[in-house]
């Protein structure tokens, strides 16, 4: 496999050939930063073609094709149209906390997304509680969200803010519960440990049973927690215009925008990295041959798929279950969920422990 | 594994910067570029074409509260959950007895809530 981490070091041996070394670390930083900027803003506006067009094929429409070959343009057109509009200030807001909740939406996102192993070498932030740092961050949105909703002095922007909260804290405890019990299997919260433990196999396949139950679990909450499928009551649009960013205009709306369906990445992103082994190939213990075809395909490869195929499973939901309402979405969490994964915690434990195999 | 050999804080500082970053170079772009035009009626609030009525920094349903409540608790649960998960190979069966004390307990105060009806809608 091809170790990125060759190409970095090139890189810094070269910038500190002839660097102090506060320079080196002050310019590799903003080569990352840069590098950061560029996959999530490209991403962001990929995700944003690709959901359009794969809800179009659900509905037997064309989606969007005119901008570009097969409207490939379409997300940068759209992406100019919000820089050209006008951002309206509005008279009754929280003119402080309205400019702040865009920071700590994208801020929550942007240091999620730096956390992703991406492939080989290929990791910015390699914390030894990486996975734990992840939902630590990722929760910051939720404070984003709250303050938008609530600063623009709108009843419709209150109403969204306060579903889009309980829906997220509650759920986040589902992806907090099943995130643990495959760090239990793991034994390690680093995200490069995580990745390396899976070299002989991916954890969906070894971790027996509840393995499977933590990753449809996730699936469930991931879903809530980025605001879509059938969890889409706080943006609901029949009802709530656009919910917590309804007051948000031009680009300030865009970041919301952005964050949403890099929200969906970095969902997809963690489950491929806990259960589909992150940027590790398809091994199988003992296909040595079959092994080492699959080592050809480079690990950013494997990794961008899977992350993309879980996205469009997520994105499959939205089109299959029809809206929940509130009371059902609380119970699902409380009632359902959160006692499943506890009784699956305790199961992956005696298995860890034990070596009890189901 | 890591990236280059800066310590991960500093990493960790540089990609929250750059998420500052990207938040104020696209305000500061499309301030540049966008429009601007005066009208009265766009500060309004949007709410269907009528002037709305009242402030809607409100109060609201105390449901919401509760959720908040029992979230605060099961996450600290999560918390303290974490650093023993780490280890919980080597801790063995005497780590087990005593994380299953604290677990119990936590689930007491999911079925405490529950049988009070903290979960239910209303």
């Amino acid at each position: 496999m091809f170790d990125f981490s060759l190409f970095t070091n090139w890189i810094h041996n070269l910038l500190s050939s002839f660097m102090p070394e506060w320079l080196t670390v002050t310019t590799e930083c903003v080569l990352i930063g840069v590098a950061l900027l560029l996959t999530y803003s490209l991403l962001a506006l990929f995700y944003i073609y690709f959901e359009r067009k794969i809800c179009a094929a659900f509905q037997c429409r064309l989606g969007p094709n005119r901008v570009g070959p097969m409207g490939l343009l379409q997300s940068f057109a759209d992406m100019f149209k919000m820089l050209i509009k006008e951002l309206i200030s509005l008279n009754h807001t929280d003119k402080f906390l309205f400019a702040l909740a865009p920071y700590l939406v994208i801020l929550a996102s942007m240091l999620a997304f730096a956390v992703l192993p991406w492939g080989n070498g290929l990791q910015i932030i390699d914390f030894n509680i990486g996975i734990f740092f992840l939902i630590a961050v990722s929760s910051i949105g939720v404070l984003g969200i709250l303050l938008a909703g609530w600063s623009s002095n709108n009843k419709f922007t209150l109403i969204g803010a306060l579903r889009s909260g309980a829906q997220m804290v509650s759920y986040e405890l589902s992806i907090g519960l099943s995130v643990l019990t495959m760090v239990v299997f793991a034994g390690s919260m680093s995200v490069g440990d995580i990745v390396e433990a899976q070299n002989n196999l991916w954890f969906i396949f070894s971790g027996h049973i509840p393995a499977i139950i933590a990753f449809i679990i996730y699936l469930i909450a991931g879903t809530a927690e980025t605001n879509r499928g059938p969890f889409d009551l706080p943006e609901a649009e029949s009802e709530l215009t656009a919910g917590y960013h309804t007051e948000y205009s031009g680009i300030h709306f865009g970041f919301f925008y952005l964050a949403e369906y890099l929200n969906l990445f970095i969902v997809s992103g963690v489950a491929t990295l806990l259960f589909f082994g992150g940027w590790m190939p398809l091994h199988f213990p003992g296909w040595d041959g079959f092994n080492a075809i699959m080592d050809y395909i480079p690990g950013v490869v494997w990794f961008i798929g899977k992350a993309i195929a879980i996205s469009f499973i997520i994105i499959w939901f939205k089109w299959t279950f029809p809206r929940l309402r509130i009371d059902q979405m609380l119970s699902l969490e409380w009632k359902y969920l959160l006692p499943i994964n506890l009784f699956n915690l305790v199961l992956m434990v005696l298995i860890v422990v034990y070596g009890i195999h189901l | 594994m890591v990236l280059l050999s800066i310590q991960n804080s500093t990493l960790a500082i540089a990609a929250a910067l750059t998420g500052i970053g990207l938040v104020a170079l696209a305000l500061w772009l499309a301030g540049l570029i966008s429009p601007r035009s005066f009208n009265p009626q766009k500060g309004e609030a949007y709410e269907c074409g009528i002037p709305t009525r009242g402030e809607s920094m409100a109060q609201f349903k105390v449901g919401y509260y509760l959720f908040a409540i029992l979230f605060l608790m099961f996450d600290v649960e999560c918390v303290f959950l974490f650093p023993w998960a780490v280890r919980v190979k080597a801790l063995g069966g005497a780590g087990l007895v005593s994380i299953a004390i604290f677990f119990i307990i936590l689930v007491l105060g999911l079925v405490y809530a529950w049988r009070k009806g903290a979960l239910e809608w209303k």
